[in-house]
């Protein structure tokens, strides 16, 4: 398993290739339409996250001390922004889920495009997942 | 001739388009597209330059002043109230009321007019199109008085049920609040006959022109409408200003909205005494500069050819909604019989907000989302539209784009069925 620094370092570079937003933008939707659906059993109002423009849903779990994060959305655009953060926090031990800055957001230039309720909804993203990994740190301590 | 010839207009877009500067810019390295007209519209350089005049040249408090500049400061401000007064043609300059905007004067009105004389059992009457700055200022108030909020339905097209209006017009009705034309269907109201229907029970009635005002020519006397709102921003004037019509009778009867200075006649500890309207309701030092650069903004629209450009906006309309009905996965939303120039629409299985950021991409300028109408939304069914509001800047051409790019993000977005 890589690191979560190797894992924004390689979508650092993967976004690199790109000169202008709107190939961003069709990336982060293929990445959306390749997202795998989060099963109907955990699209439940309690695994809503609040502060999204969009609906998301976040199920996350743990296997053999290592949390796992599942997801989906109304949009597939939103879609493709969860998969960016499930590739890079998915797998990954809960301390360093808690304690990772997730640079490459602005490194990418995600941000920029962004209107601040759509950033927040990406900063409530985010908060969830190190929650998630938070609340499972102290459970197993 | 066909309906949908964009050869049909005669009014000059290319010359008056020079007039807005923005018009030139680009969006993610694309020509703009500018179709968020119902959201604010963009300022003609008259306006642009009667702000950057006024603070270069004749920046000044009002009013207070014995001094060269605030002289000249204080009348152009008050220009501006006669200005208003002929654009909406109401009977005084003092009917006109200086405001931020739409929202705040029906916040006013329901504060002022609202408090007094709405109380515990009354019922205050609404549309099931308004904006939500048309819900809840009245809604604060029903609360807060025990009163109820009632509301005249629409049906699917998006046209309110004009049939409803007579048992919904009761004894206890003290208000009625209607848009003049929606933010998100573009649906004009037949605001003229609610306001007979109420005066002949004696109910006042505020129309909220937040929309209407750049899209039709407005006569408060011709309505008799008794309260009327509109905001500078949305047509062609700066953020931060607008005006509140009221008839004077019923301003003079109504309390003070907010205090300070400009608004009393006396100040003691003991007691104060009021101005006149308008000042009553103009409490403190007033956007001096945004309102003179509305007043240059109304100068230009009474300038224009206002047939002709209203004209080309419902050809544009027409355009659109024909080219887009044609699209296999869009439906429009708000099909009224009279309609302003807003498109709403939704795609099949595709999120209005992952289109609307295709279109982005595009250089293209929509909204989407439940333009702050959510109860239209939820009585349709829908999460959200994606809308384009022309104004007669907007080009046929322009929306031959907005289709075209609506088309490609329908095959770009489609789910991948597996």
């Amino acid at each position: 398993m890589n690191t979560i620094e190797a894992l924004e370092q390689q979508i650092v570079e993967d976004f690199e290739l790109f000169d202008e937003w709107e190939e961003k933008y069709q990336y982060i939707i293929d990445l959306g339409q390749k997202l795998k659906p989060l099963a109907a059993e955990y699209k439940i109002d309690d695994n809503k996250i609040k502060g999204c423009q969009s609906s998301v849903w976040l199920h996350a779990y743990t296997e053999a001390d290592k949390i796992f994060f599942e997801a989906d959305s109304d949009s597939t655009f939103v879609k493709g922004e969860i998969a960016l953060l499930i590739n890079v926090l998915s797998g990954q031990p809960a301390e360093e889920i808690v304690s990772t800055e997730l640079g490459f957001v602005d490194r990418i230039g995600l941000r920029q495009h962004m209107a601040q309720t759509r950033a927040n909804g990406l900063a409530a993203m985010i908060k969830q997942m190190k929650l998630y990994a938070l609340g499972f740190q102290h459970k197993t301590v | 001739m066909s309906t949908t010839d964009k050869n049909i207009s005669v009014f000059d877009v290319a010359q008056v388009r020079k007039d807005f500067p923005i018009l030139l810019e680009k969006a993610h390295g694309k020509p703009l597209i500018y179709f968020d007209n119902a959201a604010t519209s963009q300022k003609p350089q008259v306006v642009i330059d009667a702000i950057s005049n006024y603070y270069s040249h004749y920046n000044a408090n009002i009013h207070r002043g014995v001094h060269f500049l605030s002289q000249k400061a204080s009348n152009a401000f008050d220009d501006v109230r006669f200005k208003v007064k002929h654009f909406l043609n109401s009977r005084s300059e003092r009917e006109i009321i200086f405001v931020r905007g739409t929202t705040e004067a029906i916040n006013l009105v329901a504060s002022t007019y609202g408090r007094k004389n709405v109380h515990a059992g009354d019922e205050v009457l609404i549309t099931a199109m308004e904006h939500h700055s048309n819900i809840v200022p009245w809604q604060l108030l029903c609360e807060e008085k025990g009163a109820k909020l009632k509301v005249i339905p629409m049906n699917d097209s998006g046209e309110l049920m004009m049939e409803e209006l007579e048992f919904l017009i009761t004894d206890k009705t003290k208000i009625i609040s209607v848009v003049h034309t929606s933010n998100s269907l573009g649906t004009i109201n037949p605001v003229k006959e609610i306001i007979v229907k109420a005066h002949a029970k004696g109910i006042p009635v505020f129309v909220d022109g937040a929309q209407s005002t750049v899209h039709s020519v407005i006569d408060v006397q011709e309505l008799d409408c008794d309260f009327f709102a509109f905001s500078g921003h949305k047509m062609l004037g700066p953020t931060g200003i607008g005006c509140l019509y009221g008839k004077a009778e019923l301003l003079e009867q109504m309390p003070p909205y907010m205090g300070g200075g400009e608004m009393i006649s006396a100040v003691s500890f003991e007691k104060t005494t009021f101005n006149e309207v308008p000042f009553k309701f103009e409490a403190g030092t007033p956007n001096i500069a945004d309102v003179i650069a509305l007043g240059v903004a109304i100068d230009y629209l009474m300038q224009m050819d206002r047939t002709e450009a209203l004209a080309h906006e419902h050809e544009l309309l027409k355009y659109a909604m024909h080219h887009l009905s044609k699209i296999e996965g869009v439906r429009l939303i708000g099909t009224a019989l009279n309609k302003a120039s807003v498109v709403s629409f939704v795609l099949k299985e595709i999120n209005a907000f992952d289109a609307g950021m295709y279109l982005d991409t595009k250089g293209i300028a929509v909204r989407t989302g439940h333009h702050c109408t959510e109860p239209i939304m939820t009585r349709l069914n829908i999460p959200g539209t994606i809308r384009a509001s022309f104004l007669f800047y907007n080009t046929f051409e322009e929306v031959d784009a907005l289709v075209d790019h609506v088309a490609k993000a329908i095959a770009f977005l489609k789910p991948q069925h597996a």
